[in-house]
This record gives C-alpha cells, structure tokens and sequence, in this order.
C-alpha cells in the first residue's frame, strides 16, 4: 500500500518590508506627544523648572517677544543675512562646481583647494572676518557664504561627473552648440544632485548664522538666544530655539517644495 | 548621400580593434554591419559619424549634403538617449533648437515626424511613461526630425524584447518604403540584418576586418521570417560567424 501524501501547505510568504511608506500623520503626532510629555512633566514638578522650564513658559516668552515687537526686528535680521550669505554662495558654488565638472584645467585647480578649505570650521575664522569685512553685516555674511559655498561646489560637480555622457554624445552626434548641451544636458541632469547640495547647505547656512550672530550683533535670533543665555532665562532660551527649528523647517519645506516642482519629470 | 569608408583602422592605445575597413555605402541602401561581439562594430559606426576619429583611414562623403538637411550624419543609439526631462515633443525640439528655425516651423516638423513614428498622441508625455519600444520610436522621429542624409543606427533594437523588435522592423521597413532613406545599421542580430538589410557586412573578431559582404535582393518589404530563402541566408551568415563568435567569447576583457 502506497504511503498516504502529507497535507499539502500554503507555500509562505517571505517578501515584504524594505519598503518606507510615506505615513504624514506620525511625525506630528510624535512631536505633540513629546512636548505633553515635557508639559506634565514640568507641571508635577518631576522635570525642574530651573532644568527646564516648561513648554508653555517658552510659548509666553514668544508671546512676550512678538508683543514688545522684537521678534520681528530679530527675525528680519536673522533673514536677511541668511538670505544674502547663502544665496551668495550657493551660486558662486554652482558656477564654481560647474566649471570644476567641465574643466581639467579648474578642476586640477579647483579640487584641491576645495577639498582643503571644506572641513575648516567656517566659525573659527570668523574674528579673521571681522578683520577683513569689519564687525557689522559684511563678516556675518561672509561666514555664511563661505559655509554654503564649499559644499555647494561639491555638490554640483560631483552632479555634473554623474550627467549621463552618452545623453552628452547625443548632443554632440546632433551637433548641439557647447552651450546648449551645458544648458539643456548638463545642468538639468545635474540639477538632482545641486538641490539636495542646497537641503544641506541650508541648514549648515542655519547653523553658522547663529554663531555669527552670538559674535558682535545687536538684533538677530543668534544674538536673542546668547542674551537669554546670558541672563539664565531659560524660557527665551527655548523660545530662541524653537524659532530655529521652525526657520530649518520652513526652509526644507520650501527646497522641498522647488525640487518636486523642477524634477517632475521624475515621478 | 553616398559615404565611402578608406582602409579604416583603430586602435584604442595598444589595442588594435578595426583593420583595413574599406567600404561603400550606396544612397538609399541599409547596409547591415554584423560581427562577434567586441568586433569594433560600434566602433567603426562612431567613425563613420565623427564621434570618433579613426587613427588610419578616412570616412569621405560622397556628395554635398542636401541644403535641406540639418544634420546629414544621425545617429539612432541602443540606449535611446532620451532626456528624461523633457517630453516628447520637447526631445524632438532639443534637436531643432540650435538651427534658424521659427517656433512655428519647429512646431510642423514634430507633428509630421510624430505622424510618420505613429506618436501624434504622445507629444506631452514624459519619456519614462513609455515603454522600450516607444521610447526607440522617439528616438527615431527626433533622427527624422533633422532629416538625415544617412541614418547611423547602433543596435537600435537590441534593448527590446522580441516582439517589440518585431513590431518596430515592421516599422522601419514601412518608413523605408516611403522615404527610401541611407542607413548603416550595427547588430549582433542576423535575423534582424537579414530583415532590414540590403548588403550585410559581416566583421571577424577583434581586430575586426570585412570577412565577408551578402546582398539580399529580395525587396524589404516582401521580406518575411518564414522565407526559406532569407533563413539560409541567416544560416549561411551564422556559419561565417560561427568559429568567430565562439572564439571572440573565450577572450578576456583586458587582453
């Protein structure tokens, strides 16, 4: 008598995962449950206020800050030198970084210099800055443009170095002029790459703005958050902080905001 | 345009990969180039359109290019070389842009060369909603677009599946019955050189030298892969390959 065959089995699944899905609603929730947490934590007493004061006295000296009028003043000066430090310098980097990526001769130049001043700390030059564009706007600006600008030539060359050469061989096969294959080929493929050089040098533009601005300025969210500092009030400190966050955010909602407008063609 | 190939010989440092090429490409023919793989096929189709400068020998065209033709050398690639940030249309325009045309007359050229491809209806789609066989077909309404004198394809349908090849030869024998266009036309594929062309060169392996050239007198368009006739010829080619293949696939790369 033949052996009975065994039941047969659903074969099991082993694909999946690997996969991130956008999931929008987390992300808020995570941060409204972090600051509830913070929030009755200070109101029991298990956090100190002298430690850290609560989010709600943070949210007062915000609310005092835009009363007296000040915020306004802080932030306007804050953005102005942001907005001419690293537009400054994000396209001198582009106009640098694409002539290293089409080049030898800049880019036997160029590279090295590019690849020995990017890791200096573009803060630890300041008071030479201060030397050379004076105490006001000018040093301010300048640390801003240099730390947007090394990163930004990077950027953009190693986007150019990625241009797909046999799109670039059909340029030259319909006899395209050299300006427009570095118009119409070069910079468009390169664009990917130059955008998310300028996610990161948004937020290094942040970063150095605030330490400029603890160095000799008046007005400035930099200059609030070192007074604040200064007085051990710590719920200016916060309120300072949080303004940072929220401009690194906007700021990243924006590049995110151009990059699916300029690269549609990619979804 | 008549093309005339001069004893062509290349050699990319030490590596000898073409030798002694002398050919004649005729108006209005295909002439197939057949090989091994590593044959300098693809090579010796960049000479012919000047992407690439051969270290013996020269390419001579035969006449003055018509006035009427923008670009008289037209490459169709195997990669289709589509810029996948433009749409169709906007691809067919990238070509046209650098010459002295108004933006009405830019406008009449792609509608006629997007009717003669079968594309009138995708003129604003993005190359990477198409698929492979449609993406080739733009590439070869933008070559249209320029109205060559001689088409330089390379391996146009080796990135295709079979039936998309097939429906695309289809295709290109019917655009060759209307306008009775020059091609050279570069495969590894001997049924598709029989299909498409009028003289086929076959090329030994590296360093690649004309073994031999077939004519096929059966017209394109009465050609047909059932055609006992055109099967001997794929069988007799295959012979003349045959060691040449086998040999050329035992080569190392950095030889």
């Amino acid at each position: 008598m033949p052996k009975p065959l065994p039941k047969p089995k659903p074969v099991p699944y082993r694909g999946g995962g690997f996969n991130p899905r956008p999931l929008g609603i987390v992300g808020p929730i995570v941060f409204i449950l972090l600051i509830g947490l913070w929030e009755v934590g200070s109101q029991t007493g298990i956090i100190r206020a002298l430690i850290l004061p609560a989010p709600s006295e943070a949210f007062g000296a915000l609310k005092e800050l835009v009363q007296s009028g000040f915020l306004w003043k802080h932030l306007s000066a804050s953005l102005q030198r942001l907005a001419i430090g690293w537009t400054t310098g994000s396209i001198a980097g582009i106009l640098v970084g694409l002539s290293i990526g089409l080049f030898s001769m800049a880019r036997a130049g160029f590279v090295p210099v590019v690849s020995a001043m990017f890791p200096i700390p573009k803060i630890a030059l300041l008071p030479l800055f201060i030397i050379w564009f004076g105490i006001g706007e000018g040093s301010k600006v300048a640390t801003l443009f240099f730390g947007t600008f090394f990163p930004t030539v990077i950027a953009t060359y190693s986007g150019v170095d990625n241009v797909d050469r046999s799109l670039i061989r059909m340029g030259q096969s319909f006899n395209l002029s050299w300006l427009s294959i570095v118009r119409k080929i070069v910079l468009p493929g390169a664009l990917p790459a130059i955008l998310s050089g300028c996610r990161i040098s948004a937020s290094i533009a942040i970063i150095l703005l605030v330490a400029a601005e603890m160095i000799g300025a008046e007005f400035g969210v930099g200059a609030y958050i070192l007074l604040a500092g200064n007085l051990m009030a710590m719920d200016q400190l916060i309120a300072g902080v949080a303004l940072l966050s929220s401009m690194g955010l906007i700021v990243a909602f924006l590049i995110g905001k151009a990059e699916r407008h300029l690269l549609r063609w990619r979804r | 345009m008549n093309l005339e190939l001069q004893n062509i010989g290349h050699a990319y440092e030490d590596l000898r990969v073409l030798e002694g090429i002398n050919l004649q490409i005729e108006e209005g023919q295909i002439v197939c180039i057949v090989g091994p793989s590593g044959c300098g096929k693809s090579t010796l189709l960049r000479l012919i359109g000047g992407l690439e400068v051969a270290t013996e020998g020269k390419v001579l065209m035969g006449a003055e290019a018509p006035s009427e033709s923008l670009n008289p050398l037209t490459y169709v690639f195997q990669d289709f070389a589509l810029l996948p940030w433009r749409t169709v249309e906007e691809n067919i325009s990238l070509v046209l842009e650098d010459h002295p045309l108004s933006s009405s007359e830019r406008q009449v050229i792609i509608d006629d060369v997007l009717a003669r491809t079968n594309l009138s209806e995708f003129g604003h789609v993005f190359p990477r909603q198409l698929s492979g066989g449609m993406k080739q077909r733009v590439a070869i309404a933008r070559a249209l677009a320029v109205k060559p004198s001689v088409m330089l394809m390379d391996e146009p349908l080796s990135a295709l599946d079979s039936q998309t090849r097939e429906l695309l030869m289809e295709d290109l024998v019917a655009l060759w019955g209307r306008e009775k266009f020059t091609a050279v036309y570069v495969t590894h594929n001997l049924s598709e050189a029989v299909r498409l062309g009028h003289r086929i060169v076959v090329l030994s392996r590296r360093p690649g030298q004309i073994c031999d050239v077939v004519d096929i007198d059966t017209p394109l368009d009465r050609r047909d892969s059932a055609d006992p006739k055109l099967a001997a010829k794929v069988k007799e080619l295959w012979q003349l390959l045959h060691d040449e293949a086998a040999a050329a696939d035992r080569e190392l790369a950095d030889a």
